[in-house]
């Protein structure tokens, strides 16, 4: 933020009112999933204090999931690290388009500034980079409130998770899934992604089923990627 | 409050993988030109993994979890986000204890 002139104090302040303003429908979406996640994280034995460890550091929601899905004692730590490699390997491509979009960035802020990359907060730094330039005060007024959010919902989670019984009788197991389908609705581009998501989930549903996790995980994610690779040439 | 020491390295591990990730795109950014059917496939990148991660549960759980997935997506079609979640989990619970 110390990049800006002195004369620009009315573009900073609505810079931040801006990312305040398309970060909080995306906080009030991520409370209920973190307070899904800190009970799932009670439910597998992970104390409050691991779970909100967990939300701080790693802040990636997916990975976040899957890694509690595959948590056993002894812990996998190699299969957990791997697992989170693989699904949040998207960041570099996201970052990758990001990266000259951030011009305006020194290079402590980018630094810091993509400790806090997400899919949500990388989706809204596209599209406001689409009509003007991207700014350290839009980036870190989203980046500095969604942890707000997904910490303290994890917390409040994981404290109450040993009250409310079994998750799968209130349907908690599905949210992931259901958020995850409205998710890639956010991504659709018509017939071509509908072809992804068939081969993405038919080969991770198979690979599930024969090998187990996390492989599902590369398997789908591979077999999507080339199904768009396959169809998505001649459309452009 | 308690701390494990292999769930800490754990989280660790995972922590520093992630931002590895997260600052990657940094560096490759400039040998990145991407069009066509690359292009395709970098667009492709965040559904397909998406999917891939619940595949699983939607559709090698059982018949209840695959039709609630469904009427998700079809949720998906006209409703925002959060709407979308409470429809599918609406119509999990009701599969499960009605059928």
């Amino acid at each position: 933020m110390s990049m800006l002139a002195a004369g620009e104090p009315r573009s900073l302040l609505a810079d931040m009112r801006a990312g305040v303003g398309d970060i909080w429908p995306i906080m009030v979406a991520a409370t209920p999933i973190g307070l899904l996640f800190g009970a799932l994280c009670a439910a597998k034995g992970l104390s409050p204090a691991e779970s909100v460890l967990m939300s701080i550091l790693v802040f990636a929601g997916g990975a976040q999931f899957a890694a509690v899905e595959l948590w056993t004692y002894p812990v996998p730590v190699a299969t957990l690290v791997f697992s989170t490699l693989l699904i949040n390997a998207r960041h570099i491509l996201m970052g990758a388009s990001l990266a000259p979009k951030l011009g305006r960035f020194s290079w402590p802020q980018r630094l810091a500034g993509l400790y806090f990359l997400t899919d949500e907060s990388w989706a809204l730094a596209e599209r406001r980079a689409q009509h003007s330039p991207l700014m350290p005060a839009y980036w870190f007024a989203v980046a500095a409130l969604l942890p707000v959010a997904w910490v303290g919902s994890t917390l409040v989670g994981a404290m109450a998770g040993s009250l409310m019984g079994d998750p799968k009788q209130i349907g908690a197991d599905f949210a992931f899934t259901a958020l995850f389908i409205g998710l890639v609705a956010g991504f659709w581009r018509g017939s071509a992604t509908g072809i992804v998501v068939a081969a993405s989930g038919a080969a991770s549903a198979v690979v599930y089923t024969l090998a187990g996790p996390p492989w599902h995980v590369l398997a789908g994610a591979l077999c999507g990627i080339a199904a768009a690779f396959a169809v998505g040439g001649d459309k452009r | 409050m308690r701390l494990d020491p292999a769930t800490i390295l754990a989280i660790l591990g995972m922590a520093v993988a992630t931002y590895l990730t997260r600052i990657a795109g940094l560096f490759v950014a400039g040998n990145l030109r991407l069009r066509g059917r690359t292009k395709a496939a970098f667009d492709a990148i965040p559904p397909a993994v998406l999917i891939a991660v619940i595949a699983p549960s939607a559709l090698a759980t059982g018949w209840r979890e695959t039709l609630a997935a469904a009427i998700a997506a079809l949720a998906a079609t006209r409703l925002p986000l959060l709407a979308v979640v409470g429809v599918g989990v609406a119509a999990v619970v009701a599969l499960r204890h009605l059928v």
